[in-house]
């Protein structure tokens, strides 16, 4: 009878061994908060001595690359490209972690809840963000980038000269900007020639951009599409950035725990289901970044045009197309939007303010730095006056890709024209929650009702502060 | 007194010896476990870098838990590891009787015994990312069946209910029959060569054999397999979360309990994931002790039940 008693625990044992890896326990309990309400020692300024050491968080050698290439005191980069020295020998650091899975996060709020506690060679000096996220780093109660203006940047005169929408989405509530990019991300509709010659009899861009100016030509524009063959997008998450970045308040309010739905999600809803259903987008691709979406860019796909900022053009569809140069052309989207760009924040509780300072400003606020940038990486740049220049400059702006089009010329009065929309620390959760959800309803597969439910579960599972979803309509 | 233990004792040795394992059983399950356990009653998650608690909630966990769709999650696991166990077990045995059977003499054995292995040694989520790209919209499968002319439009296959849970079952059952067929031929071989010949001098003929012999004296492996699946089911996530993006689609039915318990930890709800992991952990307890009781049943030839009733009738009479 004992030895029942002890192999049944033993089996318990194992049992419990194996699941208890699952509810993995948190790493670092009890430093909480560390990190809040603690940026007085940064914003001496000058007079203190800089650390030897600069660690800089990033996902991609992105921000390392244009760094590199434009920063004076830059000496010398190790080969494997974790260690730049500058001239005065101070190292940069840079510590990547991919973005996918939110990786990226992870790691950076584990240093973040450490910064107080780590030694000054191992704090966080610089991070980066991204739009999607930004709010998270910007939130003035969590006090995790420091006001540009205590680190001695006049946003308004030394900023001057950036796109206000760059300037407000890197600001708290308060209007405090706590963070600056080089790049801008206004987007574009990007369109293949030979279908839009079979199509339209013409592929001017001047004259597309004319099929394509509203969402109500449009319509009309992928009934003639549809009429030929052609799919108008590849899918409906294609057109979800132009109506999520016009919405007109922010998914959550500051203080507030109710999920406001805005109209405008409500309308982007409404028109991918009747546009799937219609056959204006391709029923195979399900949603973005996936092999599906990527031979929708190929040369055997029937799809005419994609929504994309400079990036995408770069990296997206020029990987993905197999023809030749010159077979696609931008034109004005149906709606002005934004898609994307990465912040740089100094970081609470540097111990290089200065160097901080000077990186910044050389990286996102030096016009000459940020056209080289523009030339050397085809990044929409944070610069009002040197946009226009670029795009009144044909010759040293042409790109092969476009069959020569100054991409620059469509870019610029799309970013002049954006206006940001309001965000919240729960956006990233919110966009990509909601199209998940309801990409069950447009396959069909539940009813407009259960796709609301199941948002309600799936983001108060992410978010446990959040108490309930209101829908517009 | 001292003459009289003269036997020497190395029994210290062998606390000596398992001590490694309880000292890192202790820290890196016991420890971990236990914090589990103690952080279900907390509220204690992050929100954005923020760290909200712990606080002290009492079962508030356990209670929103089941409000919660918990126990549809649960279901699907259930249906998700049913579809994957039946045709596995039911294949190994076959293959494992086949292989084993003296009279069969089937060549190339160890060639097949490898091949059918193979699957179990490619990681799941890379053998799921394999049939994502496989059975994708406009994937090889789907160009296949278009090119022979079977169907005309592109099959959806993760996008139905039907579909997605096919492709995890199916998956389940590639990966494990191999190691379940390996398991039970060792059963098999394990049985006494005697019995078999009696059992065929006897007269009996070879479906007799597997259901009289074969099948009752495998039962403790068969038990064992059921275990260890059930206990591997219960934790089934890495296919269907890579099958279908993380998002347990269509309609959240194919989320996994471990998925759900994922989905809480992308906001680090410690609270919340020990509650589910505390209720995760007395479902494969009982699970345990019903197999358990099962395996160790003390009268495997009915005799003993079959002599009591025989009691029971004398007293009567």
């Amino acid at each position: 009878m004992k030895k029942k008693y002890i192999s049944v625990l033993l089996m318990a044992a194992l049992a419990a061994g194996t699941l208890s890896g699952c509810g993995s326990t948190p790493g670092s309990s009890g430093n909480s908060g560390g990190t809040s309400g603690t940026n007085s020692g940064s914003s001496g300024g000058g007079s203190t001595e800089e650390g030897k050491v600069i660690n800089i968080y990033s996902w991609n050698t992105e921000f390392s690359e244009r760094l590199q290439a434009v920063y004076p005191e830059v000496k010398e980069t190790s080969s494997d490209g974790t260690v730049t020295t500058l001239n005065d020998g101070t190292e940069i650091h840079w510590i990547i972690n991919p973005n996918q899975d939110g990786v990226y996060q992870q790691k950076l709020d584990e240093a973040l809840l450490n910064q107080a506690s780590a030694a000054d060679d191992d704090k966080v000096d610089i991070f980066l963000s991204e739009t999607d996220y930004v709010n998270k780093y910007t939130d003035a109660d969590a006090g995790a980038a420091i006001p540009l203006e205590e680190l001695g940047i006049n946003p308004d005169t030394d900023l001057a000269d950036q796109y206000e929408f760059t300037k407000v989405t890197a600001s708290d509530v308060n209007g405090v900007q706590r963070g600056s990019t080089w790049q801008c991300c206004p987007g574009l509709l990007v369109y293949r020639r030979d279908i839009a010659k079979d199509v339209f009899g013409t592929d001017d861009p001047e004259k597309v951009g004319e099929k394509v100016k509203d969402w109500d030509i449009m319509e009309k524009t992928a009934e003639e599409l549809k009429a030929k063959g052609y799919y108008t997008f590849s899918s409906y998450a294609d057109t979800f950035r132009l109506f999520s970045n016009s919405i007109s308040e922010p998914w959550v309010k500051s203080g507030e725990t109710t999920i406001k739905v805005d109209q405008k999600i409500m309308d982007w809803i409404d028109m991918s289901k009747k546009w799937l259903d219609l056959g204006y987008l391709d029923k195979t691709v399900k949603g973005q970044f996936n092999s599906d979406w990527n031979q929708a860019m190929g040369s055997k796909s029937k799809v005419f045009a994609f929504l994309f900022p400079a990036w995408g053009i770069d990296f997206n569809l020029k990987d993905n197309w197999d023809g030749k140069d010159g077979a696609w052309a931008v034109t004005n989207p149906p709606q002005e939007y934004n898609w994307g760009g990465s912040y740089v924040h100094a970081c609470t509780g540097t111990d290089n303010p200065e160097h901080v300072k000077d990186i910044i400003l050389a990286v996102t606020a030096n016009k000459d730095n940020l056209l080289k940038i523009s030339k050397e990486y085809l990044d929409f740049t944070n610069t009002k006056s040197g946009m226009q220049e670029a795009a009144e400059d044909d010759k040293s702006y042409a790109s092969d890709f476009l069959g020569g089009q100054n991409t620059f010329k469509y870019f610029t009065p799309v970013a002049e024209n954006i206006t940001i929309a309001p965000l919240s620390s729960y956006d990233q959760g919110c966009v990509e929650l909601i199209q998940n959800a309801f990409s069950d309803y447009f396959q069909g597969q539940i009813d407009f009702d259960k796709a609301k439910s199941n948002f309600e579960t799936a983001i108060i599972e992410r978010y446990p502060e959040l108490t309930e979803v209101q829908w517009a309509q | 007194m001292k003459t009289k233990n003269k036997s020497i004792d190395y029994s210290k040795w062998g606390y000596i010896f398992i001590l490694p394992f309880f000292i890192s059983f202790f820290i890196f399950s016991f420890i971990p476990l236990a914090d589990t356990i103690r952080y279900s009653f907390f509220e204690y998650y992050r929100s954005g870098i923020k760290e909200i608690g712990p606080n002290f909630v009492g079962m508030a966990n356990y209670k929103n838990l089941l409000a919660s769709d918990m126990l549809k999650y649960a279901g699907n696991t259930l249906i998700l590891w049913v579809i994957g166990f039946i045709p596995q077990i039911v294949i190994a045995l076959m293959l494992a009787a086949w292989f084993v059977d003296a009279r069969l003499k089937i060549r190339g054995q160890q060639f097949f015994k490898v091949v059918i292995y193979l699957p179990n040694l490619i990681m799941a989520s890379a053998f799921a990312m394999l049939f994502f790209t496989l059975f994708s919209t406009n994937g090889p499968v789907n160009g296949m069946l278009m090119s022979i002319g079977i169907t005309k439009e592109p099959i959806d296959f993760t996008g139905t209910v039907f579909g997605t849970r096919s492709l995890v079952g199916l998956m389940n059952f590639l990966m494990w029959f191999g190691n379940t067929t390996i398991m039970l031929m060792a059963a098999i071989m394990g049985i006494s060569a005697d019995i078999f010949e009696a059992s065929e001098i006897d007269g009996c003929n070879s479906i007799q054999r597997f259901f009289k012999i074969t099948l009752p004296l495998i039962r403790p492996i068969l038990a064992y397999t059921l275990i260890t699946s059930i206990i591997g089911g219960l934790q089934m996530f890495d296919v269907p979360q890579i099958l279908t993006n993380g998002q347990g689609s269509p309609d959240r039915t194919s989320t996994t309990l471990i998925m759900f318990l994922n989905n809480h930890l992308k906001s680090r709800n410690y609270g919340m994931a020990g509650a589910l992991s505390v209720y995760l952990f007395i479902v494969s307890g009982i699970l345990c002790f019903f197999v358990y009781r099962m395996t160790n049943n003390e009268d495997p030839d009915g005799s003993k039940a079959a002599a009591k009733k025989a009691k029971k009738a004398q007293r009567r009479g």
